[in-house]
């Protein structure tokens, strides 16, 4: 079966223009392929490009070389109209910290990316109603803003935001980092069925017993260390 | 009025190259190009003097450039006739000012700022532009019973509600925004970042949108352009800008904001 994420020969350095000009390689010949109802964990220490492959993979950090294919599109050579069509229709992501307009209620959150593909209304929100209620969210709180949650609570609504809509791929970053062990198993619950309906994930977990139960392999960035490298920025 | 046909899928809506207008020997802005498709909300970033303000005026035909092509679903904006570009302005655009007392008619009242526009495109169904009048201000948040009131006797943010329902009531496919957030205090800039948010998406709205502010283009933009000197130093996705900067300029002006 074709892979939905195929990248090869990345690579990737920052030029500090306001530091001197420093420039800091972070990554040269990364590769890697994800198969439709395939889970892979990035693996490798703080600081040595997992979140940088991954945000490249999402196209907010720019490559300087190679190619990150994702359904048909070369994110790499992308242009910002078709990185956008990417995200709305296949690329889902789920970053660590939840970034929304204050004030907006956490159903509207939720139900954004569903409206951004014309979803009827009722749908959306019986969809966002059995996220919120599946992640424990009290329904007293999905009238309210999220951004006076808790940590654990934001981190929950930006998982039913990243999940509402089936995209076939999945950018997970540390999905389980700050929640209890009930809501840990929802979401690796949510990250099976993904996988079950055929989702293709890429994700980093430092929480072991998560990577075991729902990755099929890991891939270990360091590898793609580029040549003589001072340590990568976090 | 000629018919035009509506741009295919694949088409911009507006496309503009080598805009540039002087002041004497001082730079405007120089060379601009971009391409804006339809549903699209282009963020334009730059400190004061970078030439944002000049680049609006002249992509709105407010003030005329030097040189370069502002081409609006296929028309030329630069050198088509004033008429045609006046009923452009009345139609298919729209232009929201950072003060909404340079765009709204003050001595008038709120229903009757509404239904000007309406009117201005030929509408002269007393009950129908009051229901219509009623009906926008209700989009934007503002009671009914507030409709024969003046706009002098709004808050800001209640003004600046107004200037948009005023701006989009006729169903304008383009909207030019100059700091359409800039007089108003944060928590009524995260409602009016919401309710355009919600009115560009439902309306199928392509906008541009001038701020200095770059937590309002994170949230409402889906591309940026950054701006020095009247050049455009960068421009691309608006996440990929803001975290991944490649212009020395950028850097400054993305690791110069306060962490709140």
């Amino acid at each position: 079966m074709t892979a939905m994420i195929e990248i090869t020969g990345l690579a990737k350095a920052f030029t500090l223009h306001n530091q001197g000009g420093a420039v800091i390689p972070v990554m040269a010949g990364g590769a890697l392929e994800v198969h439709p109802g395939e889970c892979v964990g990035l693996v490798g220490a703080s600081g040595a490009g997992k979140s940088t492959l991954m945000r490249m993979v999402w196209g907010n950090y720019l490559a300087q070389a190679g190619s990150i294919r994702v359904g048909t599109l070369d994110v790499a050579r992308a242009q910002p109209r078709e990185i956008m069509a990417l995200r709305r229709g296949t690329l889902g992501y789920v970053s660590q910290f939840l970034r929304v307009v204050p004030r907006v209620p956490t159903r509207d959150v939720v139900a954004e990316p569903l409206r951004a593909l014309g979803v009827a209304e009722g749908v959306a929100q019986a969809r966002v109603a059995e996220l919120l209620a599946a992640l424990n969210i009290p329904e007293r709180l999905w009238g309210l803003s999220p951004t006076t949650f808790s940590g654990g609570e934001q981190q929950r609504v930006n998982i039913a935001r990243g999940f509402a809509h089936p995209y076939p791929v999945l950018l997970l970053d540390e999905p389980t980092a700050s929640l209890d062990p009930a809501n840990r198993a929802v979401v690796l619950g949510l990250i099976e069925a993904a996988k079950a309906r055929g989702a293709a994930i890429l994700g980093i977990f430092h929480d072991e017993g998560a990577r075991m139960r729902v990755c099929d392999r890991t891939v270990d960035v360091r590898a793609f260390a580029p040549p003589a490298t001072a340590p990568a920025p976090a | 009025m000629t018919a035009h046909p509506a741009p295919a899928d694949d088409a911009p809506l507006l496309s503009v190259r080598g805009l540039t207008r002087r002041y004497g020997a001082r730079v405007g802005c120089e060379g601009v190009a971009f391409d804006l498709w339809p549903g699209e909300v282009l963020g334009i970033v730059g400190e004061s003097g970078s030439g944002k303000s000049t680049l609006l005026s002249c992509l709105a035909g407010h003030m005329a450039p030097d040189a370069g092509q502002v081409v609006f679903d296929g028309r030329d904006t630069v050198t088509m006739a004033e008429p045609e570009r006046r009923r452009l302005a009345r139609t298919d655009w729209a232009f929201v000012h950072q003060n909404p007392r340079d765009g709204l008619r003050m001595g008038v009242s709120a229903g009757g700022n509404v239904g000007e526009r309406l009117m201005a495109i030929g509408a002269r169904h007393y009950g129908a532009i009051r229901a219509q009048a009623v009906d926008w201000m209700g989009r934007v948040e503002i009671a009914a019973d507030r409709v024969d009131d003046r706009p002098a006797r709004f808050s800001g943010g209640m003004q600046q509600r107004l200037q948009i329902a005023r701006n989009l009531v006729t169903g304008p496919r383009l909207v030019f925004m100059d700091e359409p957030t800039g007089g108003l205090d944060v928590s009524v800039q995260a409602r009016l970042l919401d309710l355009l948010r919600g009115l560009v998406r439902e309306m199928g709205l392509s906008a541009v949108i001038v701020t200095h502010d770059l937590a309002v283009v994170r949230l409402l933009a889906d591309r940026l352009m950054v701006m020095k000197d009247g050049r455009v130093v960068e421009q691309g996705l608006t996440d990929q800008v803001l975290d991944d900067p490649q212009h020395a300029y950028t850097q400054l002006l993305v690791s110069s904001v306060l962490q709140a």
